[in-house]
């Protein structure tokens, strides 16, 4: 950790160990006296709302295995047992389902929160690549995880997301085949890749967990990005993560914790599909095919093209690109706050987003097609035209000559004149 | 390598290179059946054929089989439906392979290239969408059997016509005409 740590050990048990495994030493310094900036907002809480979603979902996701039973003839009455049956077990898989759409909601946030602040420029890239990795392990995980009630949208939502890798056919025949086949091991879905996508489901959370343990490491070697998207340069600019850091993070996690129960207690199912209801059926495809909301705007990407094989290129590219944003983005300034020009271009990014998701809920027709190719340009465009060129050509707000003076006005902190304050964020 | 003066290589650069190698052969080896137990077991290659009795189907009605746990489609053609599959040829349609497991690949997506001689009113196709694996409509009275009067993919909207052939829609390929013979004049074994 690039942090000091001013662990002082007070008892003799403390003082034994701190010379043998500093593990409090290394808590105290990654989560007590961290420097966090002192102008974090609450956009800043929802790093530690996502490792709470993390923890939640491996517990509940522990206690259903106790319950399911994932086979073919099995799963989907297992899940009605545990709804009826097992004790508080219709509370436990609603918090399990809920959780995944939480998750990803928390996880969105985090990412835009990143987007707008520049939090993927220099010299945290590896911090950002990692997040893209975590995103990507976490969709794997709800997907094979909303195969498991084995209802009719998970039965048909595999068929769907497996046979996109039959459009390697298009390159090398035969090979995509193989591979589909591999995957199901069998000649269609079956209860056989039931089973090892809960097999899978149980594992990658925890490949997840280790990807956050790095990310949380690369976090602390940079330091946190912040609103003013400038560095800590004295002691004026940061507090001590605890309790100052600790304390909102818990304020933002209540505030989450209030529309993760308003879901899983009210309307636990609002957020799935009523197909989903229907035992799996290979015989009958539902009329209408859509996968959870969280996946929308890439399904929306997907349909836009023409081409399955294009189709599937375009989906994986969307989340692919992400990697490339630290090196996209040639804006000197971190935070869109000071960028006038790219600040609307993020707006409408937000926007396109959104549009997709709601795109990828219709119907594969007319209008809707029009529009989803219209924005799956932009998506795109904004990675490939409008980050490097905006960049280059805006010229951004002045900057606060530090992060106090960023919080208290000009007359307070900072001692760096505002030329070198404007070049500094980019260097180390 | 880098300590003897001269560069030709020693008795230990060979037994590093030839050690290495082996360790290299010697873990893709052990990794392999970790990576092949998941392509299809033996019990579910045992249930490779199907056996059905066409008889009951009259002209214009259609069944749906199981085989190796994928929907087969087995459609009795009317006059009008076959002579509309005859009259579009191969080079007419987006994919011009007939897609028969029994003929080549290249083999032109003709109408009679994808049913048996003399029993021209039997079409026997995979009903499984090209495009992403969904059982398309067109096999019930009531169903959409979209532009061509075949079969209607309601997932993501390909049309195919009445030899099972891609018209219209996202679908690259003609639905597959699974490998089958009849064993006597009603009866077929697919697989």
């Amino acid at each position: 950790m690039a942090h000091e740590s001013h662990y002082k050990p007070t008892s003799r048990f403390g003082k034994w160990m701190d010379e043998r495994l500093p593990v409090a030493r290394l808590v105290h310094g990654s989560f007590v006296d961290f420097p966090t900036p002192r102008n974090l907002n609450y956009l800043w809480t929802f790093g530690g709302i996502l490792s709470f979603c993390l923890a939640a979902q491996i517990l509940t996701g522990l206690v259903l295995a106790m319950h399911y039973q994932p086979s073919g003839a099995e799963a989907f009455n297992s899940v009605e047992h545990i709804r009826r049956d097992v004790n508080y077990g219709y509370m436990i898989r609603n918090f399990h389902a809920v959780g995944a759409s939480m998750f990803f909601i928390a996880v969105y946030i985090h990412i835009f929160r990143g987007l707008y602040y520049g939090s993927y420029k220099a010299p945290r890239e590896v911090l950002w690549i990692l997040g893209v990795l975590i995103f990507l392990v976490m969709m794997a995980t709800a997907f094979m995880g909303y195969a498991l009630p084995w209802g009719q949208m998970s039965f048909w939502g595999v068929t769907v997301i497996t046979n996109l890798f039959s459009s390697i056919n298009e390159l090398i025949p035969g090979l995509g085949t193989a591979i589909v086949q591999w995957l199901w091991g069998g000649y269609s879905v079956s209860g056989t890749t039931l089973n090892r996508f809960f097999s899978l489901h149980y594992l990658l959370p925890f490949v997840i967990a280790g990807l956050v343990i790095l990310h949380i490491w690369a976090l602390h070697v940079a330091g946190q990005n912040n609103p003013a998207g400038l560095d800590i340069r004295t002691k004026a600019d940061a507090v001590p993560m605890f309790p100052h850091a600790i304390a909102k993070d818990a304020v933002g996690l209540f505030a989450f914790l209030l529309v993760f129960a308003w879901f899983a207690f009210v309307m636990p199912d609002y957020l799935g599909h009523a197909d989903n209801y229907i035992e799996a059926d290979p015989l009958v495809t539902p009329p209408h095919i859509v996968p959870e909301w969280y996946f929308l705007p890439f399904y929306a990407i997907l349909r836009a093209i023409p081409s399955k094989l294009g189709g599937v290129i375009a989906m994986f590219s969307a989340i692919a690109i992400l990697v490339f944003v630290p090196w996209l983005d040639t804006s000197r300034v971190r935070s869109s706050k000071y960028r006038p020009i790219y600040k609307w271009f993020f707006w409408l990014f937000a926007f396109t987003c959104l549009a997709l998701g709601y795109l990828g809920a219709m119907p594969a027709e007319g209008v809707y097609v029009f529009w989803a190719r219209v924005f799956t340009f932009y998506y795109f465009a904004h990675f490939l035209l409008v980050m490097p060129i905006v960049g280059l050509i805006e010229t951004p707000h002045r900057l606060p000559r530090s992060i106090a003076e960023s919080v208290l006005g000009p007359s307070r902190g900072g001692g760096i004149t505002p030329a070198t304050a404007a070049a500094a964020p980019e260097k180390r | 390598m880098a300590s003897h003066a001269d560069d030709e290589p020693t008795r230990r650069d060979f037994l590093v290179i030839a050690g290495n190698a082996f360790v290299a052969v010697g873990a893709a080896a052990t990794l392999w059946p970790f990576v092949a137990q998941m392509n299809p077991d033996a019990s579910t290659q045992a249930l490779a054929s199907t056996e059905l009795d066409l008889a009951p189907i009259k002209e214009g009605q259609a069944i749906t089989a199981m085989w190796r746990g994928k929907p087969v489609f087995i459609r009795n053609r009317t006059k009008e439906e076959i002579a509309k599959a005859e009259e579009v040829k191969g080079d007419q349609v987006p994919d011009n392979s007939a897609r028969n497991d029994l003929l080549p690949e290249d083999t032109p997506a003709d109408d009679v290239n994808r049913v048996k001689e003399g029993k021209t009113n039997w079409l026997v196709l995979v009903g499984i969408c090209t495009h992403l694996g969904c059982i398309p409509k067109g096999q019930s009275m009531g169903d959409e059997r979209g532009e061509f009067g075949g079969w209607f993919c309601p997932c993501h909207g390909s049309h195919y016509d009445t030899s099972g052939r891609i018209r219209k829609g996202p679908a690259p390929r003609n639905l597959e005409v699974p490998p089958y013979a009849f064993i006597s004049d009603t009866k077929i074994k697919i697989g």
